[in-house]
């Protein structure tokens, strides 16, 4: 049985009907990265240093030492990356069993808010009209909200102001919902991180990251092309690279898709 | 008088640029302490510490009563010009290119005779004020300047040889968001550069102050990232042929001791932005700006690190910043014998606790921005290779120079504040 | 304590190689031709002579003990004469009195350079510490911009005039057309030289010597070897050398001859205007004014008016480098230390040929050396007397 499903799904991806979308951003010097007031540590901005090209320095061959963060770029937060999950068990990326990378998920989308109101939030209310249509999330779900702030670049896209950022992101409530009710695996944000830009004010403070790492679950941020995925009905694979003790860790991250009709492009 | 120099014309696309050729570079070892004044723009000569006679040229024993202590010290710089000449033949590459060149004897009034440079304002018989430069050989060399100011005097040809002057010169700042670059732009702007290039990192976090930066007129804010290899040589790519005065001023500066944190991160980043970003910079910059060196007038003249004066003695409350300062200043030696091949000066600029949110606890004084910014044209202007800005930097030197082990006892203890 | 005179002692067989602009060959070949020559002068062969005294600046890496090697010489007395313009007189100094002693029975004096492209830029780079110090710093102009300077202050002190010069280079021309080795052909007339190209002002193009290869020598030898061997020989009669003199002259406006002057003429028992012609070292007129005065021929400050006053040519009231001097027939390096003192001996012995003073009999040589910084730092001077 379980042979014939993944040879059906070597045939999907194969003649198409079943689509990868890449979820992740390009790894640029340039993307942005979670800012903190100057006295903390900061993350580290993704750097590639060419190490040779087929020169004086390597003759027959081209690579580049690379510097990142565990947070930089498309990533995934373990458990471990937060106070709350620090106890956790297999609360860091290496120890986090392999089948928790790949799961089914679910989109909902916040983009009209979103284009409204640059503090928008993932509401309660807004998953239950979500699940009136949809239905209700299943259990070990990825939760993906929806956006399209993948879309905004440069200044826009930290969106900074002299109170901080302005981004979407789920209230308490929501996360709590999410997590305690439908007992989710894991969230996922177009943004810099699960939270909102102002996430520090809602009580906890950074909701998402304080209910999700509490509870055992994983974050990924930065993902793109969340509108190319449905509602429900995507595959999500997200493999962290296994670091030893790690809290996170950039990611290629995609989602397997039942080809639309109304959608003819491949990957992107 | 001086005729003012003109704006150059806009490059002959070609025509090819001058490669650079040098004044001679040969001294004796004695006669590399005029070098070493010049570095810091003082006048001074080899006296005898036994009979006081002032020694010139550079001797290895005195004139007068054959010891062999003498020691570099300030002399008056005055004297009277007793014979004046202009050179219209010379075998050297250096000065063939640029000839005429004025040159005279003058009498000092501390004593010896000296065959000097001549400003063009010199008349034959007057008095005359000395000064001594660094040549385009980086070299310490004499020329007399008239006694009095005259019109448009740091325009004359010769003199502008030994100077990095910004006017009609094209400036690259490279960090915009720095608290001093607005008043490093306006005062490169006032001191006549037409052009200020302001690098700006991460441009997707906005920073306060960036509006009013970028309309003042000559400026223009392009990226740059110190710490990104391939943003500085892109950079590069763009700006690097008219680049003609390059200010790095990037910084990284976080508080603390080597146990306070117990890590590299900020040590790191002290680094990367103070250390590597200086060789990033030199990297993707140095080649062009040495290319430039005899490009008219405005080749390029000078390269300047803005550096702390504790690059030169460790304050154990700011343990690693001072320790990527003290990389920089290595490197920064390093990048003036490179550079040294096209005329190109380098010049640090050693400042004590500088008036921004990183020093906000310490007590005065504090360097001011617009301090920094009037030391840093003052030292360009007379081509200086070191410049000590405000009262801290002056006497961390002055204790430096008198025995570094009892400054690293005092610092020790004092730290930065 | 009286210094000692000279008796018995001549210098003969004098020989000047013609000079060429520029050469290929080295110092060494210059050497050996001018040594050639003063040796076949006298009949002599290499091993025959057992004093050599040489003063070149272009030789390196060698010295004169690797010359002898070179040469195939086996003196029992040499020197080596680093002084530039003053190298003949020094030489004639050391040989006579080495000859006097017995310490050598025939010393030759030999001086000569030669001048490839570009080697005089490479010989000036490394002349002196003080002059990489703190003259060729300073526009890099070489012996011309140190002579510029005071040729300004001499011109300023003194009243002379650019056409006072003039006049030196003039007669010196003139004498130079008699000569057929000289590297100066054409005439040249005071509107030439008031109109020359300046090289640094108030220095034109006539000021100054043409660098150029070639070499010179001359045999000292005791009066009675000369007889026997039938050469036409000179005596010394008087010598006089000094560095650094006035070193606090704040620009050089006089040379070592006037410390010296009046024990040259004590111990050659003769005053200026006994002498039948003078050959000075003339790098620039200046220098040759300035000897003027130094060596009594006009009081200080007088040298102009001498200069205008005096008919400075072979038939002149005195015959003044007679050959050309450095002006005309070139400057050959340290061989320029002996163009002079040559010329000299070939006049006193009556075989100058072409160039010849009638009734030459007495001839006083000066030489100057020595650009270590802003001044020529030796001084020297010779007369020297026909022997009949």
């Amino acid at each position: 049985m379980s042979a014939q499903l993944l040879e059906a799904l070597a045939a999907a991806l194969n003649d198409g009907s079943v689509e990868t979308v890449d979820l992740t951003h390009t790894l640029d010097p340039d993307f942005p990265v979670i800012v903190l007031p100057p006295e903390f540590g900061q993350c580290a901005r993704f750097r590639m240093e060419e190490v040779s090209a087929y020169d004086h320095r390597g003759p027959s061959w081209k690579w580049h030492n690379i510097t990142i963060s565990e947070h930089t770029g498309t990533h995934f937060d373990a458990p471990a990356h937060w106070i709350t999950g620090r106890d956790q068990p297999q609360g860091h990326v290496d120890e986090i069993a392999p089948g928790r990378f790949l799961g089914r998920a679910c989109v909902i989308d916040c983009s009209e808010g979103a284009a409204r109101d640059d503090d928008h939030e993932l509401t309660p209310e807004a998953i239950a009209a979500w699940e009136a249509a949809h239905g209700t999330i299943p259990p070990d779900s990825w939760v993906l909200m929806r956006t399209d702030w993948s879309k905004r670049s440069g200044a826009a896209y930290l969106n900074m102001r002299e109170d901080g950022a302005h981004s979407p992101g789920p209230t308490p409530e929501a996360i709590r919902l999410l997590v305690e009710e439908r007992g989710i695996r894991g969230f996922g944000t177009e943004t810099v991180g699960t939270d909102a830009g102002q996430g520090m004010h809602y009580t906890p403070p950074f909701p998402a990251h304080h209910t999700l790492h509490g509870a055992g679950r994983y974050g990924l941020q930065c993902l793109r092309n969340l509108d190319r995925l449905p509602p429900t009905g995507a595959v999500l694979m997200a493999a962290p690279l296994k670091i030893r003790h790690g809290t996170g860790s950039p990611l290629r991250v995609l989602a397997l898709v039942p080809r639309s009709t109304d959608n003819g492009e491949a990957t992107a | 008088m001086t005729d003012p120099i003109s704006p150059p014309p806009k490059k002959n696309p070609q025509a090819r640029t001058r490669t650079p050729t040098l004044p001679p570079l040969t001294r004796s070892r004695a006669a590399l302490g005029l070098t070493a004044a010049a570095a810091e723009g003082r006048f001074m000569l080899q006296v005898c510490d036994g009979c006081g006679a002032v020694q010139y040229p550079p001797r290895d024993a005195c004139v007068q009563c054959l010891s062999t202590a003498l020691t570099w010290r300030d002399v008056t710089p005055a004297g009277r010009l007793i014979a004046t000449t202009r050179v219209h033949a010379s075998p050297d590459p250096y000065f063939r290119e640029r000839l005429p060149w004025r040159t005279g004897t003058v009498q000092l009034d501390a004593g010896p005779s000296v065959i000097c440079h001549l400003h063009g304002d010199c008349e034959s018989g007057a008095r005359v004020r000395l000064i001594n430069r660094l040549d385009k050989a980086g070299h310490g060399v004499i020329m007399a300047l008239p006694e009095e100011a005259t019109p448009n005097m740091a325009d004359d040809p010769q003199l502008r040889e030994m100077t990095a002057d910004p006017k009609h010169r094209r400036v690259l700042i490279t960090d915009a968001r720095a608290p001093d670059a607005p008043a490093l732009a306006k005062a490169m702007l006032e001191a006549g550069a037409s052009t200020v290039f302001l690098g700006e990192a991460e441009g997707w976090r906005p920073w306060p102050g960036r509006e009013a930066l970028a309309a003042m007129e000559g400026v223009s804010i392009l990226p740059l990232d110190v710490t990104d290899t391939s943003s500085a040589r892109e950079l590069a790519g763009e700006i690097g042929g008219k680049t003609d005065i390059l200010i790095n001023n990037a910084r990284f500066i976080r508080p603390g001791g080597m146990f306070d944190r117990g890590d590299t991160v900020f040590p790191g980043r002290e680094m990367e932005v103070n250390y590597l970003g200086l060789l990033r910079l030199a990297q993707a910059f140095g080649p062009a700006m040495r290319g430039r060196g005899a490009d008219g007038v405005n080749s390029a003249a000078a390269w300047v690190n803005i550096l702390s004066a504790h690059a030169l003695i460790n304050a154990p409350d700011h343990a690693t910043f001072c320790a990527s300062q003290a990389a920089a200043l290595s490197l920064s030696q390093a990048l003036r014998a490179e550079l040294r091949a096209g005329g190109v000066k380098v010049m640090n600029l050693y400042v004590g606790p500088t008036d921004d949110d990183w020093h906000q606890p310490l007590p005065p004084p504090k360097v001011a921005p617009a301090a920094l910014a009037r030391s840093l044209v003052a030292g360009l202007r007379d081509g200086l290779e070191e410049v000590h800005c405000g009262d801290v930097a002056r006497d961390i030197a002055e204790r430096w120079r008198r025995d570094p082990k009892v400054l690293e006892r005092e610092i020790g203890q004092e730290g930065l504040g | 304590m009286a210094r000692q005179p000279y008796d018995g002692v001549v210098l003969a067989a004098p020989h000047t190689e013609p000079y060429q602009r520029y050469s290929t060959e080295t110092a060494h070949w210059w050497l050996a031709r001018a040594l050639k020559g003063t040796l076949d002068a006298a009949g002599l062969g290499p091993r025959e002579i057992d004093g050599f005294s040489v003063a070149s600046f272009t030789l390196f890496p060698d010295t004169p003990v690797g010359l002898t090697q070179h040469l195939g010489l086996c003196p029992r007395w040499l020197d080596s004469i680093p002084m530039g313009g003053a190298s003949g007189v020094v030489a004639l100094r050391r040989a006579a009195r080495a000859v006097q002693a017995g310490d050598a029975d025939i010393v030759a004096c030999v001086a000569g350079d030669t001048n490839r492209i570009d080697s005089f830029r490479k010989l000036l780079s490394s002349f002196s510490r003080f002059a990489m110090d703190a003259a060729y710093p300073y526009g890099y102009g070489g012996p011309n911009a140190n002579f510029a300077l005071l040729t300004d202050r001499y011109m300023q002190d003194y009243g002379a005039t650019r056409s006072d010069f003039g006049r030196i280079a003039v007669a010196q021309r003139d004498n130079a057309l008699r000569n057929p080795h000289a590297l100066m052909k054409k005439p040249l007339t005071l509107e030439d030289y008031l109109t020359a190209r300046p090289i640094a002002e108030p220095l034109a193009l006539f000021d100054c010597v043409m660098p150029c290869a070639g070499s010179e020598a001359l045999l000292v030898m005791r009066e009675d070897e000369a007889l026997r061997r039938g050469l036409p020989c000179a005596r010394l009669t008087g010598s006089i050398e000094r560095h650094n003199a006035f070193a606090d002259d704040p620009i050089q406006l006089r040379g070592g001859w006037a410390m010296d002057a009046d024990e040259l003429y004590a111990m050659a028992g003769c005053a200026p205007g006994d002498i039948d012609l003078l050959q000075t070292y003339d790098d620039y007129p200046v220098i040759s004014m300035m000897q003027f005065e130094d060596l009594g021929f006009c009081d200080k400050g007088e040298g102009p008016r001498f200069a205008r006053e005096t008919d400075l040519t072979i038939t002149g009231d005195l015959p003044h480098n007679t050959s050309g001097g450095q002006l005309s027939a070139g400057q050959a390096g340290a061989g320029g230390g002996f163009i002079g003192l040559v010329e000299a001996l070939r006049q006193v012995t009556g075989r100058a040929g072409p160039t010849q003073v009638a009734g030459a009999r007495r001839a006083l040589v000066s030489g100057f050396g020595m650009i270590n910084y802003d001044r020529g730092l030796c001084s020297g001077a010779v007369i020297l007397e026909g022997a009949q």
